[in-house]
């Protein structure tokens, strides 16, 4: 008998049915949707902030003191240690690597432009573009097109064509910066003398820093030019970072094995300059602290941010879900006076519109749990251009949470409908 | 005046009762008496508009707020735009004021002068030379939060020393803060070292010392100020190209690193919030239109009852559409002031900044309250009317 009101009950009131559960399928999708971004949302703001720009820098140990005054170096280039350019695809062996964005290898020289008496001194700036390495089994490109994305190449007028690219990493071929461009009155496809060599000029770098005054050229042109084959004065490392806390600033050799461990094992800055140093022979690692330590503070105010607002959205949902199932179960008070009057106790009364609600929340939130995930994936798309993707874990949460959300929702209509007077219910009053 | 023996009122006693009774048209009290008879349902109906009212007014001031906020964080990461002097020359001493008067008081505003210093080489008795900067402490610590440093200087003959600068300084400088030299073009200067300063980039190979005494010593005026610039990408812009006309002997450069890496965070966290305060805001409307649906439809009898004593198709929609619009109103008003609370709450916890309550945003929480409320109104009375009242009246 039990199971055929159920059915009948769900079979003759298709419409109410149907409302309650598109209320509760909308309450759990938003749900859903808004748990999946609010997740993912640390690890996708935490890849937009590289776009800041590296946030450790690697230098030889014994790094001798820079004597630069906006971009130009009044040292003699060959003076200080070098780090050894076979050694940096080590950085892929980290711990970490998951998290290293991208990392640049730099080398400034000084050099010789043009010939004569018009020839002036300028830093030519040896880097990878995007660059193809790889390390045991894993390939991968690295450079400044991904360590430093606001630097843009134009033919000098600010736009991107199909005339004026990034050069190749294994090419003789350099960038001039936009200012130094300024200067020399040149432009992209002419060829320069440099260090009493002829290169084509491949594009025109904007960067809005010093590099407007440099050339900028692959990492093997500034090593030959500087006859010193394998040599890289710094190297940039972008990684994805966990803000700062209480364990990240302590002193790794006065930690017991366990916080060690601990420490050694989470993307702190810290953590991840410590495992660099490790890697790349006679090197010190520090975080550059203009993004490093910023980019903690942006990162927890967003995530606290979208975290309070999907507390706002589940409340909301939690509150929708509960307003249509008492509105579906109050209108059915005459259908409970008839049960009443027909013996029904309390009990049975509950039992029937507990089951019909637990089938509801169910099915509803089966389907919402499915459209939240789209919503999510959407969502991802078109703000992030990566997936938000749903943890399978949340699948049971999210029904636990919907089939009590249904409940409480209902428990209140439930009581009352079952404390009415069958008799005021089946005359239709009240 | 005469009167009818055993209280009775004679007509034209009961007309002037009439005339002198507060004049509430019935329409007015049959929405009144509909609000105080059934309380519980009209409470619940008030209360789901009242959430999502103050839901929705939260998030458009959040949406707001945040983007503000945000920009104040942003403006850790130091200037966005810097103010050099044309190759070898020196910035005229006006233009701090006039940089000054552009970007208003507010703004962070820093000079910085450079020189080739030489000094005698602490480990090898030497000559080494190193890059001395002059600057306001005061303003460039405000400026560059992220410096780490362990003791700004207090006295002008104070200096701070770059990480790696301190190896050439002194290898014993530090705790026992010896003086020591440095001599540009002949002339040399005294100092004491007050604190190291690290910060993994340029500044770790420099010596900092204060504006005024680096400008005795060496002769040279500031060459570059930094400016932390306020307000959004365009707003950055134009003070840029303001700077630009008023400043002929300068170069202008916006930090592209910063603005640019800015631009794109903001960018994808406005999107973000966007979409979830559409989506909180239509998860309140459909919890108003779940309930309100409910409430009406509660009140088939007293539709039957209204067509049944010959109310007009007009008449009962007016009732109606008038009872949501109050209650939309009443609603809209409420929940406006509790969710400017919440929104002021969440920028405490989040932001640890109050937000401002932005009184703009109350004609659309108002007009969406009430859009909310008629179409729940109107919904359930397209069905009801196809419905004879008899039927209503006997219950089924």
């Amino acid at each position: 008998m039990f199971p055929r009101i159920v059915y009948e009950s769900f079979r003759r009131q298709a419409r109410r049915k149907l409302l309650a559960g598109t209320a509760i399928t909308l309450g759990v999708a938003v749900a859903t949707a808004m748990i999946a971004v609010a997740t993912a949302i640390g690890d996708k703001i935490n890849r937009e902030l590289r776009s800041y720009g590296a946030n450790l820098v690697v230098t030889p140990q014994e790094d001798t003191l820079d004597v630069e005054v906006g971009g130009i170096n009044l040292k003699p280039p060959s003076d200080g240690a070098f780090l050894n350019e076979s050694d940096l695809p080590k950085i892929r062996g980290t711990f970490w690597h998951h998290n290293i964005v991208g990392f640049s290898p730099m080398l400034p020289v000084t050099v010789k432009l043009g010939s004569g008496s018009g020839a002036r001194d300028v830093t030519l700036l040896g880097t990878y573009f995007n660059k193809a390495l790889s390390f045991g089994k894993d390939d991968f490109t690295t450079g400044v097109r991904i360590t430093d994305p606001w630097w843009k190449v134009s033919c000098g007028d600010g736009k991107e064509s199909a005339k004026c690219r990034w050069p190749a990493d294994d090419s003789q071929d350099v960038l001039l910066g936009e200012r130094l461009a300024a200067k020399v009155n040149q432009k992209a496809g002419d060829t320069i003398e440099i260090a009493g060599r002829r290169l084509t000029i491949a594009g025109i770098i904007s960067t809005g820093g010093a590099e407007d005054d440099q050339i900028v050229a692959p990492l093997a042109l500034a090593q030959q030019i500087l006859g010193k084959p394998g040599a890289v004065r710094r190297v940039y490392v972008s990684a994805m970072t966990k803000p700062p806390d209480a364990l990240s600033v302590r002193d790794p050799k006065t930690m017991t094995p366990e916080v060690y461990d601990r420490w050694y094992c989470s993307p702190y800055v810290e953590s991840i300059a410590y495992q660099l140093q490790e890697v790349i022979p006679h090197s010190h690692a520090e975080q550059i602290r203009q993004v490093a330590q910023n980019e903690g503070t942006v990162l927890s105010r967003i995530k606290g941010l979208m975290l309070l607002i999907t507390f706002a959205a589940l409340f909301a949902s939690a509150l929708a879900v509960s307003a249509a199932m008492a509105t579906a179960i109050y209108e059915r008070r005459i259908e409970v006076g008839l049960m009443k009057a027909l013996g029904a106790g309390n009990l049975t009364v509950s039992t029937i519109f507990f089951a019909e609600a637990l089938l509801l929340a169910l099915v509803g939130g089966v389907a919402g749990f499915s459209a939240g995930a789209l919503l999510a994936r959407q969502i991802g798309r078109s703000i992030f251009n990566s997936q938000i993707s749903i943890e399978p874990v949340l699948f049971p949460i999210i029904i636990a949470i919907a089939v009590f959300v249904t409940f409480a929702g209902s428990a209140a209509a439930i009581r009352r409908a079952v404390k009415f007077d069958p008799v005021f219910a089946l005359r239709g009053e009240g | 005046m005469s009167s009818i023996p055993g209280g009775l009122l004679t007509p034209k006693q009961v007309a002037d009762r009439r005339a002198q009774a507060p004049h509430t048209s019935m329409f007015a009290r049959m929405l009144l008496r509909a609000a105080v008879l059934r309380r519980r349902r009209a409470a619940s109906a008030l209360l789901a508009m009242i959430v999502a009212a103050a839901v929705a007014t939260a998030m458009m001031n959040l949406y707001v707020d945040v983007q503000a906020k945000l920009r104040t964080e942003f403006r850790n990461y130091g200037a966005n735009v810097v103010i050099v002097a044309k190759e070898g020359q020196s910035l005229p001493t006006d233009t701090l004021a006039k940089v000054e008067s552009v970007v208003g008081a507010k703004t962070l505003v820093v000079p910085f002068s450079y020189a080739v210093a030489r000094i005698k080489d602490g480990q090898s008795d030497g000559q080494s030379s190193v890059v001395v900067v002059g600057t306001d402490f005061a303003r460039a610590r405000q400026l560059n939060h992220w410096w780490k440093v362990s003791h700004w200087p207090s006295a002008p003959s104070e200096a701070l020393i770059g990480m790696r600068a301190a190896t050439v300084v002194s290898p014993k400088a530090g705790p026992n803060r010896q003086p020591f030299e440095l001599t540009f073009q002949g002339k040399s200067i005294e100092l004491a070292p007050a604190g190291m300063l690290q910060t993994g980039a340029g500044e770790d190979s420099r010596i900092y010392v204060d504006q005024s005494e680096f400008q005795n010593w060496t002769g040279v005026a500031p060459s570059t100020i930094e400016v932390a610039a306020n307000g959004t990408t365009a707003e950055v812009e134009a003070s840029i190209r303001q700077l630009e006309q008023i400043l002929p002997a300068a170069d202008v450069r916006p930090v592209r690193q910063i603005i640019e890496g800015e631009a794109n965070v903001l960018n994808k966290t406005r999107a973000t919030l966007y979409a979830s305060a559409t989506l909180v805001v239509l998860t309140s409307a459909l919890c108003v239109l779940a309930t309100l649906i409910g409430w009406v439809f509660d009140r088939r009898r007293d539709f039957a009852i209204m067509k049944a004593l010959g109310a007009s198709e007009r008449l009962i929609n007016g009732f109606f559409a008038a009872e949501a619009a109050a209650l939309g109103v009443v609603g809209a008003i409420l929940g406006f002031f509790i969710g400017i609370g919440v929104a002021a709450w969440i920028g405490r916890v989040n932001f640890h900044a109050s937000v401002v309550p932005r009184f703009s945003v109350f004609p659309y929480v108002l007009a969406g309250s009430v859009a909310v409320a008629l179409i729940s109104a109107v919904l359930p009375i397209g069905l009801l009317r196809r419905v004879q009242p008899a039927i209503i009246l006997r219950g089924e």
